[in-house]
């Protein structure tokens, strides 16, 4: 057994996908795409995704004011608990500093989706990195690359044993306060999980007859690894990054909420305005409650289709 | 194996289940005994831990608030006032020059470990402090004995200050003398800090036995200071238990009070970091007390009946220039530009606690000093804007750094207060760089080393003498400011060696017009931080200077 | 059995030395320096410099890594900047707090959620299952601080049935024993302080527990759901045993052997979400004492955490290793 039981699991889905692999992987995708089509969950969770995506990206155009503008400052009174609710000129009423909630809300969805897709792809792109090599050493480097492979994984076990909170803590004490640290410090978090989960799908493929065929036909190694291991390995790895993208998000407030979140609060993120919001709960609960909503909906829909595809990907579970 | 574990398990299981059965009668009982209105406990929340329960190594409000319940000093102030008044010195006097001070000391007064308070025990304590070694010479462990009275003995660094305290004589049983080499502003009110309250003599014994650095490198806090039952001064309060993991501090009436007694038996200190955390707490009726209200609350917390006294005004909140950090500070144009950008009158309606005022000086008008003749430089957009193209800063772009994390008397909210400036100073044209720094040490260290261009910081006066304030940051170069300018610094330094105060407050408010007039930094307010109590508490007299003794505290 | 003690045990000595190398370069990358990290904010010229001798730092870089590593095996964790005293004795103060916390949140999410995720897997489709599954994909995705705020809203301010922070009641006097709390109240027969310090556990413990709650659902679900197919259940019941007998002996045990995984899986997590709830509730734990230490910048007491936290959770995953031999015969043999 492996000193991280933690990551058996990422292990058993990275499994899952080679058992009932066929050479090209073709087939697989078509069958599992239309068990997706089926799954209420997965469809749900599109259309949530598809919601936020395109506020992300049409939003900002769309506000009916600058979301940093203080224009109504004079009629709010955080000193006093005065705070002004939803009313005609403002949908979602106005924040602390006096400034459209509405507007605010539909710019940090598009800051939202930045930290959750940046900081997966830094996630993604460095744990692909390590687990690729990682796994490439250890299907086809022989005695001495498993060796490697070995080393590499006790660092990432090392990655793995530290809390995530803490790991971002410490780089964000490194590199000082800023939006890229936000999106390091929880890319990194994800870099383990990533590595392993590649790691382990490239192991399963690794024995698969098309491997030891390609093998026996004189395939140079690293074509065989490029071209027909990695490929084939990708379904988890698609699938936990969508997973990937709701903890993000969490986790990205969570860092808000100690502090530690971007330091220009004036470009409003979901994270930070929930943290700063909470301040005023009693008198204001609403202006914690939109962006609470809103990241809570937002990872479910992540959540949702993440989940579906897990599901569709394993017939052990399907419905 | 597995038969002994189950029944090991049966057992705790059977225990636990018996402990809460007979528990939910008895939790019952107490909460039966909550109303009844002979409540003999007192609990008061802080936003954070004391640092030791000795005063004399501390230099931050949260242990001064535990240690004033049990320490008294020679002078104190008056019951919710700023004026000096005798404390275990019942009168004082000093010669002209303002460098011997006789203290004619109180009778009767007991210490806690039943040793008896006379002149002899009041300079063991000047001595004490005054031939500390090692870690204890280290600013952040004696940061007042330092402002006071300089440095040591003998100075280990050299970076400490002269030594300004030469000896403490004890004329007779009840009088004892105090000499320093040189008068100062910082005399008699540093006399009140609770920094230099009087302990024991015996427990000052136990004190030298301990080193305040246990492995040489960092500083360790001596064992005395982190439990109770060393420490004893002579305040209406003993202090009986620290219990660190449950954050709180208990404190029994002591009985042999020279003074009036307290009026409640238990007081007890507990730590809640958060805002939030201590208004809900009180809500939810589990504490009796706390401090550092949020501005938001006080509202709330007055319609739902709550007691919520108004603290008079002893701070000062200010916007920092470094002009080191950036150029175009050293142009007093610019300075100006950004002064009058800024709409303090905004920041005290909105955000500061109500009862706050629009600074114009870097002095509270409550302190003999203020000047009302100094230049005034009210918000103008437009003028700052001109004011910029005057110098031919049209595209000035600043960094301004602001603390995350924190709360401060003189700044409730940080981080807002930044928003509404940044925004004010954009209106007329300057591009704002923010930077955000957890307080300690991050903010603390840039500020003070001058590599924040602009920075928000605020004093809370420790006593009433405007030398307090002004002398805390204009009395010579200093890298927070990063300007020298011998009319400013002359003007401040004249006051401090003045021996008469009313020749001091003359020379002050000379020195507040001529700092005005350089505009080193923007003043903005000056308010009264909010503290709130339970609805069936006899608030203590509230004190400008936080100092509130909560034996004057009783329940309705 | 043994034999996996002691290679799990060795197997701990690299990855202990690994974390080491990396926090030692952390430390050495930090603004500032260790210097500063120790002395704080108020340090001069002069203290730096005698704390740089003190540390060694004029020394080469090979030799300042052996005597950090020396002082890390020999527990001298240092000084925390906050609090002027050793870290491993503000440890040993508060650990027990969030041993408690997180035993009681663990145990929420067990107690809770193997039945549920049980049952929900028997009534595939029913109504149960259908509520068991969204909540678990709600509790993932709700913000634990916020959770954490929420319940101390509802429970202890506005309907005041637990305390809205601490540990212990301000009048309770418990006698410390163990540092447990709930423990010393049973030990010394003062139970009325055992329950006490139980209702001050179970908000921040509820809101603790909900991720655990959530993942434990979906797993025990996904897997009982997995087993119940298998041929040894098929097996058993046709050869006519009795269903109680086939569910737990078969379906419950072989359905576990995931969620042991899980629970050990789920420490790192807890204690992430330890530094959340324990701040909004004022809990005097390890958790809020990171919170203060982040805060202020107090890198000892970081430093020591994250290597007495690896720790910790190898040392857990030791014991899921040795109870997933217990309940699985089949691993007992590798």
């Amino acid at each position: 057994m492996s000193v991280a039981t933690k990551t058996d699991k990422i292990q058993r889905l990275a499994e899952l996908t080679a058992v009932k692999e066929t050479s090209t992987g073709a087939s697989l995708w078509r069958e599992a795409f239309r068990r997706l089509r089926r799954s209420k969950m997965a469809i749900i969770g599109a259309i949530v995704i598809a919601v936020f995506v395109v506020i992300a990206i049409v939003g900002p155009y769309l506000t009916p004011y600058a979301p940093t503008a203080q224009t109504w400052r004079g009629e709010v009174f955080p000193n006093r608990g005065q705070f002004v609710g939803p009313r005609g000129d403002n949908w979602f009423g106005l924040d602390h500093l006096g400034r459209d909630m509405f507007s605010r809300m539909l710019v940090g969805a598009r800051q939202t989706l930045l930290v959750g897709v940046v900081s997966t792809l830094i996630g993604l792109a460095a744990g692909f990195l390590i687990g690729g090599v990682s796994g490439a050493f250890a299907t086809l480097g022989g005695e001495s690359g498993r060796r490697v492979d070995s080393v590499i994984m006790r660092f990432i076990d090392m990655m793995l044993a530290l809390p995530s909170l803490l790991l971002a803590v410490s780089i964000a004490a490194v590199m000082g306060q800023s939006l890229t640290t936000v999106m390091i410090a929880v890319g990194v978090v994800q870099v383990p999980v990533f590595a392993r989960l590649l790691r382990g799908a490239m192991l399963a493929q690794g024995g698969a007859d098309y491997v030891l065929a390609a093998k026996s036909l004189g395939v140079r190694k690293r074509r065989i690894v490029i071209s027909q291991i990695v490929p084939n390995s990708l379904s988890p790895v698609i699938v936990q990054a969508t997973l990937s993208l709701a903890t993000a998000i969490i986790e990205a407030a969570a860092l808000s909420y100690l502090g530690l979140g971007n330091p220009d609060p004036a470009i409003p993120e979901w994270g930070v305005m929930l943290a700063q919001a909470q301040r005023f709960f009693d008198n204001a609960p609403m202006m914690a409650v939109y962006p609470a909503v809103g990241i809570i909906i937002t990872a479910l829909g992540f959540t949702l289709l993440g989940e579906a595809m897990r599901e569709a990907l394993d017939p052990k579970l399907r419905g | 194996m597995r038969i002994v574990k189950s029944r090991a398990a049966r057992a705790i299981t059977a225990a636990i289940a018996v402990g809460l059965i007979a528990t939910g009668c008895s939790s019952e009982r107490d909460n039966k005994s909550k109303g009844d209105g002979d409540k003999d406990t007192f609990v008061f929340a802080g936003a954070g831990d004391p640092g030791s329960l000795d005063p004399a190594l501390a230099s931050d409000g949260e242990t001064f608030r535990v240690t004033r319940q049990a320490f008294e000093a020679l002078l104190e102030h008056e019951s919710g006032g700023t004026k000096l008044v005798g404390g275990l010195a019942e009168t004082w006097s000093s010669n002209d020059e303002g460098t011997v001070w006789t203290f004619n000391l109180r009778k009767g007064v007991k210490f806690h470990d039943g040793e008896t308070f006379n002149a002899a025990a009041v300079c063991a304590n000047y001595d004490h402090w005054f031939n500390w070694k090692g870690t204890y010479q280290s600013s952040a462990v004696s940061y007042y004995w330092q402002t006071i009275m300089g440095g040591f003995a003998k100075n280990e660094d050299k970076e400490t200050p002269k030594a300004n305290y030469k000896s403490c004589t004890a004329k007779d049983e009840h009088t004892a003398v105090i000499e320093v080499k040189e008068p100062s502003a910082n005399l008699p009110g540093g006399f009140s800090l609770q920094a230099l309250a009087i302990h024991s003599p015996k427990a000052l014994k136990e004190y030298e036995k301990q080193d305040a650095s246990a492995k040489g490198d960092a500083i360790t806090y001596p064992k005395y200071s982190q439990e109770a039952g060393t420490v004893a001064g002579t305040g209406p309060y003993k202090i009986v238990k620290w219990n660190k993991g449950n954050k709180e501090v208990s404190l029994e009436r002591f009985d042999d009070y020279w003074g009036d007694k307290a009026k409640i038996k238990n007081l007890v200190f507990r730590t809640i970091d958060t805002e939030e955390g201590r208004r809900q707490a009180l809500q939810a009726g589990d504490i009796d007390g706390y401090d550092l209200v949020a501005p938001a609350d006080v509202k709330t917390l007055e319609e739902q009946g709550y007691v919520v006294p108004t603290r008079g005004v002893f701070n000062l909140f200010y916007v920092g220039m470094s002009q080191g950090a950036n150029k175009a500070l050293k142009k007093k144009e610019v300075r100006q530009a950004i002064a009058q950008a800024i709409d303090k009158e905004n920041l005290v309606k909105t955000q500061l606690p109500e009862g706050g005022k629009v600074a114009d000086q870097f002095m509270p008008d409550t302190i003999a000093g203020y000047s009302k003749n100094v230049t005034k430089y009210p918000f103008d957009t437009a003028k700052a804007k001109g004011l910029l193209k005057k110098a031919g800063e049209e595209n000035l772009e600043i960094e301004f750094c602001y603390p995350t994390e924190v709360t401060r008397p003189y700044m409730p909210a940080p981080q807002d207060l930044f928003e509404s400036m940044k925004a004010d100073l954009e209106k007329a044209g300057i591009k704002v760089k923010p930077k955000a720094m957890k307080w300690a040490p991050d903010y603390i260290d840039a500020t003070e080393a001058g590599s924040c261009a602009l920075h928000m910081l605020g004093w809370t006066g420790d006593f009433n003498d405007g030398y307090n304030f002004i002398g805390t940051w204009f009395a010579g170069y200093d890298k927070q400011w990063g300007f020298k300018n011998d009319k400013v610094f002359d003007a401040v330094n004249a006051g401090s060696k003045l021996g008469k105060v009313e020749e001091r407050v003359a020379a002050y408010e000379k020195a507040n017009e001529a700092i005005m007039d350089y505009l080193p930094g923007v003043p903005i307010s000056s308010s009264p931080p909010a503290i709130a109590f339970a609805k069936n508490v006899n608030p203590p007299n509230v004190s400008p200077l936080t100092q509130e003794v909560f034996a004057e505290t009783s329940f309705k | 059995m043994l034999r996996l003690v002691v290679r799990r045990l060795l197997q701990l000595i690299p990855t202990l030395l690994g974390l080491s190398v990396l926090l030692f370069l952390w430390l050495d990358r930090l603004p500032g320096g260790p210097a500063s990290a120790i002395l704080g904010e108020k340090a001069t010229e002069a203290e730096v410099a005698r704390i740089n001798r003190a540390l060694g730092l004029d020394q080469p870089v090979y030799v300042q890594y052996w005597r950090f590593l020396k002082r890390i095996v020999e527990l001298d964790l240092g000084t925390s900047t906050q609090t002027g005293q050793p870290v491993w004795d503000e440890f040993v103060l508060r650990f027990p707090a969030t041993v408690e916390l997180s035993l009681l949140a663990i145990l929420i999410a067990v107690a809770v959620g193997v039945p549920l995720g049980y049952f929900a897997a028997r009534n595939r489709g029913g109504w149960l299952d259908v509520t068991a599954v969204s909540g678990s994909l709600v509790g993932i995705c709700i913000p634990v601080f916020f959770l954490a705020l929420i319940l101390k809203g509802i429970f202890a301010v506005n309907l005041g049935i637990f305390p809205s922070y601490g540990r212990q009641d301000t009048g309770i006097d418990a006698t410390s024993v163990t540092g447990f709390a709930v423990l010393d109240g049973v030990l010394t027969g003062e139970f009325d302080a055992s329950w006490d310090a139980i209702m001050h556990l179970i908000l921040p413990a509820v809101a603790l527990a909900s991720i655990p709650l959530a993942v434990i659902v979906r797993m025990t679900r996904a897997s009982v759901l997995e087993v119940q197919d298998e041929d040894y259940v098929r097996t058993a019941e046709a050869k006519g045993l009795k269903r109680s007998v086939v569910r737990s002996r078969h379906v419950l045990r072989n359905a576990m052997l995931p969620v042991v995984t899980a629970v050990g899986l789920l420490t790192g997590s807890l204690l992430s979400g330890a530094v959340l709830t324990e701040s909004v509730f004022s809990f005097g734990g390890i958790g809020s004492f990171i919170r203060t230490a982040i805060d202020a910048r107090d890198y000892p007491v970081l430093v020591g955490f994250i290597m007495f936290i690896a720790m910790v959770y190898v040392l857990i995953n030791l014991l899921v290793d040795l109870a997933y031999s217990l309940i699985d015969p089949r691993v007992r043999v590798h």
